[in-house]
């Protein structure tokens, strides 16, 4: 069984939370800035193997809390709070137990002590939940408050189990020399059956103290508890327990137990007598014990709000001046004050991750118990934490997907905040950044898809993956990329003389629409084959249309007119008078609009091949005129 | 847990063997053990045991079983093989011992062999965009998504680098990222798209899809036909669903009130019409056919991104880091 430590609060952090603490105080306009130097550090938590399940879990019964509904008013409505913060808590406990065993299995030193501090520190966070619980969420009312701190310091203070379970095991107990410490242990806990019931073990084994043991257990037995039901109001229980304490008074008084040191010393302790419980220093291990067992045997009906007294009282008691309070006893302290901001703000001071604050802080405000406590740049506590919480999951690989959900509950600034992560998540995959980009599609987040969609499409450009650049444009719906990777491939036909990919080309269907070039470059591929299947007609008047219907662009024009040579230089006329009138028009105004300067620079091949292209389409229509002209059958 | 989980294999829960998975690249061996523990709601009480754990560099996307140990680096690249940065993702895998296929954004299809050092054959850009993902069609040949939305069917046998058939959607080109093939009847094949959408293909007929259906809201990562029960269908997507297709129910002369859903155990549906059984899903008459669909994730968050069944067993990982095993899907 570990020791639990105390939290430690690391200098860094104070520093660097202080500074970051803008709303607990504001900043005075005039005064000089500080001269520390800050040394900053990557969260390392989130990198933690067990811890990663508590981000997980807790982000799922996050969503559920958010998701709840809210008509259940009253009663349901607490106990359903009362449930989430109960899962919370297991989920808590479920990461300590992986924790542990992960500390008992590692060989390295330095990681077993690493894995037993995260351990500690999830223990008390823990300790530090449950009495928020208690004191908040369920806001325990006076009676079943009492018993509520019972459980509480039972589950949480296990420092003794081990020799608890020694001396039971033993063959003799009442005989072990620690019997009378576990006796002491189960009264101060308020645990009276297993008190009796090793009475009873020292009564059969020791007759001399059977009377003693006798009333002492009759005692025990009749001493009254505040019911969690509606059984008894707490003015009849204050009766009852009154004369309950009378009858003890009267029994120690009368020296009923002077021969028995331990037994007297337990009759003093449900007294209540203060000295007589402190003396058991070492089996309470810590003040809160000592609170809640005092309270036990002299206030037992204590109000929620009487408890800052007697918690302020019991750590001066206990700690006696030795040592001064720990972070974590600060931060309980706080609790029982009702102090809510002082808990949230210890609490952020001295854990070096935002997770537990950020979940508190929300069930709290779903509670409406924090008021809207108003930062000075505008935002409320709760939605400062979650976003300093979900700003801290995006610098994760894999954990930035929790924090869109939390960015998502943030009303004022989440919006932003999620714009401006998630264009700077690392896309090393495609299907990351599909996911990326689903959640700015169902966020209507337009601006971010069209980048993103320009980065992956960049990145295939420059990997020669024409097909991928082109669905990533057709994702983002961007015409202007559409024509660039058109371009490209018109390009390389130009180059190489043939088409490189033609099973995306061949199967562009709708997307072609996407652009204009792109449109062209479908139809002129379509016009290729169309050739190849000697379809020359069909292939002649997609040629011409391509050209005056302004889909080729004018660059382009020179090599469809020389692609229309072979037409025109078949046997059989394809081109009828009119389309040749119409390619000579498309030639001159080719031509025209070049320069003078231009067509002298024009090298021979140039000219060579607009002269082709007269002497073909001259040939052209006279053939054409001859035949149109010719009457059918003569 | 570790990352999300891309992939899961249930190859060996017949045996109540495992589970094999994907955590924060790590390929790790489960064991779901007995039934021994079992909840309230049927739901397995003690914890899986890991037995066995490998470490993997970077993501981790697809997974197959096979008995022997190799490691192929660098099967996928871009341009030049051995820039750092040139590494392309391998996105599928597919194999059928001892042969291995692989495809990747490279477009690139990767054969190897499980005794061989190096590829058997390479396919050279393969295809101009991103191949998703690859099934076995026949021994010799294979069937690839991508994401133009195209499938293409290769024959290993010829030597030639071209798909010997296309096949493509109907309207826009939506990038497909699954596909999968009806266990008995070769001929039927299911793809899912970047939409959610279903659709049905008969590789014998036509270059289009038989039918359409229109599923889940976001990617539909997975599709997986039950091996030995093929009337169900199991589709995972994005939007963090998972449907279960049956149309096990689909001709019968029974009243709908009757009808307990294809819940039988037996792998043959048991009406005599032997139509029925090679139509079911092909036939696209929906006041004769009824297909149920049941979303299995009563509460769903995050993506569900991959999944696997065999027998009565399902296994599904998700996007919060977390492997679910449904050992009653009949139940």
């Amino acid at each position: 069984v570990h020791r639990r430590k105390k939290l430690s609060c690391d200098p860094e952090y104070v520093n660097k939370a202080h500074k970051e603490g803008r709303f607990l105080s504001p900043p005075v306009s005039g005064r000089p800035s500080s001269s520390c130097v800050f040394v900053v550090r990557k969260d390392q938590d989130i990198y933690i193997q067990t811890l990663r399940k508590l981000f997980n879990e807790s982000h799922g019964i996050f969503i559920g809390l958010q998701r709840s509904e809210e008509e259940f008013a009253g009663k349901s409505r607490k106990t359903q709070l009362v449930q989430v913060s109960k899962n919370y808590r297991s989920v808590i406990r479920a990461c300590m137990e992986d924790m542990h065993q992960a500390a008992v299995s590692a060989r390295d030193p330095a990681l077993h002590s690493q894995y037993s501090t995260q351990v500690s520190i999830l223990s008390a966070m823990e300790l530090i939940w449950n009495l928020c619980e208690i004191l908040f969420v369920e806001a325990a009312v006076a009676g079943p408050l009492l018993l509520r701190l019972l459980d509480w310091v039972r589950l949480h203070v296990c420092d003794v189990d081990n020799m608890v379970r020694e001396v039971l095991s033993s063959e003799n107990p009442s005989k072990h020399e620690l019997f009378w410490n576990v006796v002491d242990v189960f009264v101060l806990q308020g645990r009276m059956d297993e008190a009796r019931h090793l009475l009873s073990k020292e009564a059969s084994a020791n007759p001399t103290s059977v009377n003693m043991c006798r009333i002492l257990d009759d005692l025990m037995k009749k001493m009254p508890v505040p019911s969690l039901g509606n059984t008894q109001t707490l003015t009849e229980m204050e009766l009852k327990w009154q004369h309950w304490h009378e009858e003890c008074q009267r029994y120690l008084q009368d020296g009923t137990f002077a021969s028995n040191s331990h037994m007297e010393s337990i009759c003093k302790i449900l007294l209540g007598d203060e000295n007589a419980i402190l003396e058991k220093k070492e089996l309470m291990t810590t003040w809160y014990h000592f609170l809640v067992t005092r309270l036990l045997y002299s206030h037992p009906t204590v109000k929620p709000m009487e408890l800052r007294f007697y918690a302020q009282s019991s750590m001066d008691l206990f700690l006696g001046g030795e040592s001064s309070p720990e972070p974590l006893d600060t931060i309980l302290m706080a609790a029982f004050e009702f102090e809510l901001h002082q808990v949230i703000k210890e609490c952020s001071i001295a854990l070096s991750n935002w997770w537990f604050v950020a979940h508190l802080t929300d069930l709290l405000d779903h509670c409406k118990l924090l008021q809207s406590h108003n930062l000075y740049f505008g935002s409320n506590m709760r939605e400062f934490l979650l976003l300093e919480y979900a700003s801290g999951l995006f610098s994760h690989y894999s954990l930035w997907q929790l924090g869109v959900d939390y960015f998502d509950h943030c009303p004022e600034y989440g919006r932003v905040y999620l714009e401006l992560h998630i264009e700077r998540i690392p896309l090393n995959t495609e299907q990351k950044a599909l996911k990326v980009l689903r959640i700015c599609e169902q966020r209507q987040m337009h601006e971010q898809v069209r980048s993103i969609c320009k980065i992956m499409a960049m990145k295939a450009l420059r990997n020669n993956r024409l097909g991928s650049a082109l669905s990533w444009s057709i994702r983002a719906k961007d015409a202007a990329f559409a024509t660039l990777i058109s371009d490209r491939f018109l390009k390389d036909y130009c180059e190489k003389g043939c088409f490189s990919d033609l099973d995306l080309i061949d199967n562009l269907g709708p997307s072609m629409l996407l652009s204009d070039r792109l449109t062209f470059l479908g139809k002129y591929r379509e016009f290729h084959r169309l050739y190849g299947e000697k379809r020359f007609s069909e292939a002649a008047k997609l040629l011409l249309m391509l050209m005056t219907a302004h889909i080729a662009p004018c660059s382009f024009w020179m090599t469809l007119l020389t692609d229309a040579l072979p037409l025109l230089e078949q046997k059989e006329v394809i081109f009828s008078a009119e389309q040749t009138y119409e390619l000579m028009r498309c030639l001159e105004d080719l031509t025209a609009g070049k320069s003078d300067k231009q067509k002298f620079q024009d090298d021979d091949v140039e000219t060579m091949k607009v002269e082709m292209l007269r002497l073909a389409l001259a040939r052209n229509l006279a053939r054409v005129i001859v035949k149109e002209g010719t009457l059918e059958g003569s | 847990d570790g990352t999300s989980c891309v992939s899961v294999c249930a190859r060996c829960l017949a045996k109540s063997d495992g589970v094999i998975s994907i955590q924060d690249n790590r390929i790790s061996i489960w064991s779901v053990g007995d039934l021994g523990n079992v909840g309230l709601n049927g739901e397995y009480q003690g914890e899986p045991q890991l037995l066995c754990d490998i470490r993997h560099n970077g993501d981790v996307m697809d997974m197959q079983t096979l008995s022997a140990n190799q490691r192929w680096e660098k099967a996928h690249y871009h341009v030049d093989r051995d820039a750092s940065c040139g590494g392309a993702a391998c996105t599928g895998v597919i194999c059928s011992n001892p042969e291995i296929v692989t495809v990747g954004e490279d477009g690139r299809i990767n054969l190897f062999r499980a005794d061989q050092k190096d590829a058997v054959r390479t396919i050279d850009n393969a295809d101009s965009s991103t191949l998703h993902a690859v099934t076995f069609l026949r021994t010799t040949e294979i069937l690839t998504v991508n994401s133009i939305g195209q499938l293409k069917i290769w024959d290993l046998r010829q030597q030639r680098n071209e798909p010997s058939q296309i096949f493509s959607l109907t309207g826009d080109r939506v990038p497909l990222h699954c596909v999968d093939r009806h266990p008995n009847q070769q001929h039927i094949v299911a793809t899912g798209g970047q939409d959610g959408m279903l659709s049905i293909w008969d590789i014998r007929q036509g270059t289009m899809p038989v039918s359409l259906l229109n599923a889940h809201e976001a990617e539909m990562w997975e599709v997986h036909f039950h091996p030995s029960n093929p009337d169900h269908l199991f589709t995972c997507s994005e939007d963090g669903s998972l449907w279960h297709w049956d149309t096990s129910t689909s001709v019968s002369e029974k009243p709908s009130f009757l009808h307990q859903g294809g819940r039988s155990t037996t792998y043959f549906s048991h009406n005599t019409i032997n139509q029925s059984v090679v139509s079911a899903w092909l036939s696209n008459d929906p006041t004769k056919d009824r297909m149920e669909i049941t979303n299995l994730i009563p509460n769903q968050t995050l993506s569900v991104n991959s999944l696997d069944i065999l027998g009565p067993c399902l296994v599904y990982g998700t996007d919060a880091e977390a492997i679910y095993v449904n050992r009653h899907l009949f139940a």
